[in-house]
């Protein structure tokens, strides 16, 4: 026979407890009594019914996670395990979530879920991804009959025509959502998206349950790019959301914050044009000034400069001669005036006043010597009033 | 991998458009390397004003649901 001691009962009693794992995940709908919280952060209570109780214990790090502390009187919905407090030989209940009942099951566990992907770092600030500014191509992974992807792809056609949509369809409700959720991400996955929207339409909130799956969340958690969430309405917010890199409230709110509205994209490149065309004339602007700054210094040294410097020499001259030879005619016409005056003096007619004679042939010849004649040929005489015709009688010798 | 999608092609255009302007915005060109950049970013600005007028969303399905 052999004979234990406690400790070495109570030893064996925690392994086979504990260790056999065969109360480790389990819901105990209960009432609190005899709540004490220690100093040292640790909580102490029973759990009970009307029939039985438990020694429960809530661990400082699990009750800093917990939102509400039970109160004495209180049902709660506690989660945990059986554990065995070898230093009594007591069965002990280790809570490691603990909500009011009233909350109900469901969202219990999903506080719990919630709790344990917070503590691992999926929720991180420091994990979340921006949004590309122009995605090439965008996943959707959403239910192909529903409203909500017409919604998206109405959106996108309006707003950012550009880019490809790839579609990798899915169930979004009932038994079978979650793990066809995660196929449709792990499809998505192997194109060459940019970013990935992943939706559903609102529903009832017990129908968004497939978006606090834990297969779902990690799913999302691994997706290679930026993933944007738009499930349910505005209110809902599921583990989902936590997760991704961007939540948007609905589906068209997230393909709204996906696709930059094409407006903007014209604006940028009328923008860039302007800028462009200004920048062009600016430069012609600066060109033309030098032009003219040329033009100024090649009309400065134009050789028809100097040109005009002899021309104005030459000018100069011809004034001076013109002047010269006014002068000149002046004086000569003066000089002409005065022999002409003479002249007359000299003239024939005076003579003839005095009652000389010419006599000339009828060619005009004047008759200067009577051997210039003979006798009987025709003279004219000019007399000083007048003319006569006479006939040659003699010439003396 | 498919052929470079619309918004591939705008990207690239869109980057030498800017290229573009801001070596016209530094303006160290000559007159005609001025003029011929000038003329490249109105044609690519003509081009990507095109694209997004003509652009129409192509959607494609993996796997059916």
């Amino acid at each position: 026979m052999h004979a234990f001691t406690v400790s070495e009962l109570n030893n064996a009693l925690r392994a086979h407890l504990e260790e056999e794992g065969l109360f480790f995940d389990i819901w105990l709908l209960a009432e609190v009594v005899e709540f004490r919280r220690y100093p040292s952060g640790h909580c102490y209570f029973t759990l009970k019914d009307e029939q039985a109780s438990m020694r429960a214990v809530l661990w400082r790090s699990a009750a800093e996670r917990v939102a509400l502390l039970p109160t004495n009187g209180e049902a709660v919905l506690a989660h945990g395990r059986v554990g065995f407090y070898e230093a009594r030989g007591e069965v002990q209940f280790v809570v490691d979530q603990i909500v009011p009942a009233g909350i109900g099951l469901l969202n219990a566990q999903l506080a719990q879920l919630r709790a344990r992907l917070e503590a691992e770092g999926l929720f991180d600030e420091r994990r979340k991804r921006q949004l590309p500014v122009l995605p090439r191509r965008i996943g959707i992974v959403t239910s192909p009959q529903a409203a909500a992807l017409q919604d998206m792809l109405t959106i996108l056609r309006r707003r950012y025509p550009l880019a490809e949509v790839v579609l990798s369809p899915c169930l979004v409700q009932g038994e079978l959502a979650p793990a066809s959720i995660v196929a449709a991400l792990r499809r998505a996955y192997t194109e060459p998206l940019d970013v990935i929207i992943l939706a559903r339409g609102g529903g009832a909130s017990e129908d968004l349950a497939a978006f606090n799956d834990e297969q779902v969340v990690r799913t999302v958690a691994l997706s290679p790019v930026p993933i944007i969430t738009g499930v349910g309405h505005e209110t809902d917010t599921t583990l989902v959301d936590a997760v991704a890199d961007v939540r948007a409230p609905t589906p068209s709110a997230a393909a709204e914050l996906v696709a930059p509205a094409i407006g903007d994209l014209r604006q940028q490149i009328t923008e860039l044009r302007e800028r462009a065309e200004s920048a062009i004339l600016s430069r012609i602007d600066a060109q033309r000034a030098v032009v003219a700054q040329q033009h100024m210094l090649l009309q400065r040294n134009h050789p028809r400069r100097r040109f005009d410097t002899a021309r104005q020499t030459v000018d100069d001259l011809l004034r001076r001669a013109d002047r010269a030879l006014a002068r000149w005619i002046q004086f000569e016409q003066a000089r002409l005036q005065s022999l002409h005056a003479r002249l007359r003096t000299l003239s024939p007619q005076a003579t003839l006043a005095r009652g000389y004679a010419i006599a000339q042939r009828s060619d005009g010849t004047v008759i200067t010597d009577p051997a210039q004649v003979q006798p009987g040929e025709t003279l004219h005489l000019t007399l000083h009033a007048g003319t006569l015709r006479v006939t040659v009688e003699t010439a003396n010798e | 991998m498919s052929e470079p999608t619309t918004v591939e092609q705008y990207e690239q255009l869109l980057a030498e458009l800017q290229i573009i302007v801001e070596r016209l915005e530094r303006g160290e060109l000559s007159l005609a390397e001025a003029l011929h950049l000038y003329e490249r970013g109105a044609e690519l600005a003509a081009t990507c004003q095109q694209l997004l007028d003509m652009a129409e969303l192509r959607v494609r399905q993996i796997a059916d649901g």
